[in-house]
């Protein structure tokens, strides 16, 4: 067995009193206080979240937005500089490599945010696809830590640490900036469905930042949080998760994330197999559901129409801040519509479930 | 420091049970309510229900994961804790009292003797953290 890798953020979590578990291959912080009241903490007042985990790509050179554009559906020339675009790297089938995040640095240097899991995998891919063109691909994720302050205090936290005026970066801007005196990579953004940033820290300074975040939040009730939280907060958000959620083998179009798919920017790996995929018509699609029962449905538990499994649950949890057992699966095209009902079979017993709007949970405006 | 109460006797899977005469009160252990954290979903068997020692009478989900619970002793149930439907917390806030899951008749007192008691267990628990 290969060791787990550590954040540089370890040791902390280890003094917070944090739970560990192996997350793709990394040992993290599961949860502190508790899961629930860490949820509870990001949609009422803050969390701080370890993701030093994720990977993290530079792509420099005068064809990175050529490549960029090749290797993702998302139309990255409408980026300004210090703007991100949630995106993916899709295969020649339409399915994902990963979804990403790409931040345009400057006309010639953006910045890719992978799943850790994909890290290596992503990293094969892209070099793979450069083919010759004038840019030069970086992995620099232990460089940098990564950590999220989520919620609705989180702008008021943060802005106690820094000059950057915080009310001017819109959503998925990103400015850089010193924060607690570390120069920072200030994105606003989330995996919460909350109002908050990912700061992008040098790793050797991320102790600091963080204990000035957890001071400075201290008197609004912030908490640092673990994946378990992450994971409830991002499904009510109906945010998606790679290899449960969406993989190799679903299409962005099945995953409900046509947006983000420009047919009109040109050529892009995918681009084919995803118009013939529009023009015939989905066959199955991602939903979001509720089930009517105390138990929870779970990744991978059957889903069944008229006693026929048609899936499984993808993602699937109680949900702490609505109070419900929600999840997300693939349904026929047919039996997508918002009401349809269905079942999930919980250890043997199948359940009633019905189809409802996503997100599950919205943030107040 | 986890709390494990000389009164009860101890399973490898973390469950206790509480021994009058020929009943026993069963629940999970403070390390294992501990182990799997926030809960929120208990289900139960139903009275006049009968396992065997070490079989599966139901299961305890928490926000992350779903656990068995196993029969410490054979029995049969003659009374579930239906607070746990509506308040599965219960079972982190007061393990070995409000938290409490079934209560059985036992059928076979000999198997008692193959339990650990408070200070057994608690050195198996130490054990089991050690090769983690």
């Amino acid at each position: 067995m290969t060791e787990l890798k550590k954040t540089p953020l370890f040791e902390l979590h280890e003094v917070l009193g944090a739970r560990f578990v192996d997350f793709a291959g990394w040992w993290m912080p599961v949860q502190y206080t508790g899961a629930i009241d860490e949820h509870l903490a990001v949609r009422t007042a803050a969390g701080l979240f370890d993701i030093s985990h994720m990977g993290r790509f530079e792509l420099r050179g005068p064809d990175a937005l050529a490549a960029i554009q090749m290797l993702t559906p998302n139309d990255a020339s409408r980026l300004r500089d210090h703007q991100a675009q949630y995106s993916a790297l899709t295969t020649e089938q339409g399915t994902f490599v990963d979804d990403i995040t790409v931040y345009r640095v400057s006309v010639d240097h953006f910045m890719l945010c992978v799943n850790a899991a994909n890290r290596e995998k992503d990293f094969r891919w892209i070099a793979d696809h450069l083919q010759g063109r004038a840019v030069d691909l970086y992995d620099v994720s232990s460089s940098y830590a990564q950590i999220a302050l989520q919620g609705p205090a989180a702008e008021q936290t943060l802005q106690s640490l820094t000059d950057v005026v915080l009310s001017r970066i819109r959503y998925y801007w990103f400015d850089q900036g010193e924060v607690a005196g570390i120069s920072c990579l200030i994105a606003r953004m989330g995996y919460t469905g909350e109002d908050g940033f990912e700061l992008y820290v040098p790793a050797e300074s991320v102790e600091w930042v963080w204990n000035r975040i957890l001071d400075a939040g201290r008197d609004v009730g912030l908490k640092p949080c673990g994946l378990a939280a992450r994971n409830t907060l991002r499904l009510e958000a109906a945010m998606l998760l790679y290899g449960n959620d969406i993989d190799e083998t679903t299409t962005v179009l099945e995953a409900n994330l046509g947006w983000m798919v420009k047919f009109d920017k040109g050529e892009f790996l995918g681009r084919d197999a995803l118009w013939r995929q529009k023009q015939e018509g989905l066959r199955r699609r991602l939903v979001g559901f509720e089930v009517r029962d105390r138990a929870p449905a779970r990744e991978g538990y059957p889903v069944l129409i008229n006693g026929q499994p048609v899936g499984q649950v993808t993602s699937g949890s109680f949900a702490p801040f609505l109070k419900k057992n929600i999840g997300l699966t693939y349904l026929p095209i047919e039996y997508t519509d918002v009401g349809t009902r269905f079942q999930v079979l919980i250890r043997q017993r199948p359940v009633e479930a019905e189809v409802v709007p996503t997100p599950f949970y919205k943030r107040p405006k | 420091m986890a709390n494990y109460p000389e009164d009860c006797l101890y399973t490898r899977e973390h469950e206790w049970i509480r021994v009058e005469d020929d009943t026993g009160v069963i629940g999970i252990t403070d390390y294992a309510q501990a182990a799997l954290g926030d809960i929120v979903y208990v289900e139960l068997p139903s009275v006049g229900d009968s396992f065997s020692q070490a079989e599966p009478f139901g299961n305890v989900e928490s926000v992350k994961a779903v656990s068995e619970l196993f029969m410490p002793v054979s029995g049969e149930v003659i009374a579930v804790n239906e607070d746990l439907t509506d308040s599965p917390e219960l079972v982190n806030q007061d393990p070995y009292g409000d938290g409490w899951m079934i209560k059985i008749t036992i059928s076979d007192p000999d198997e008692l003797e193959t339990l650990m008691s408070a200070s057994e267990y608690e050195e198996f628990v130490k054990e089991e953290e050690k090769g983690k």
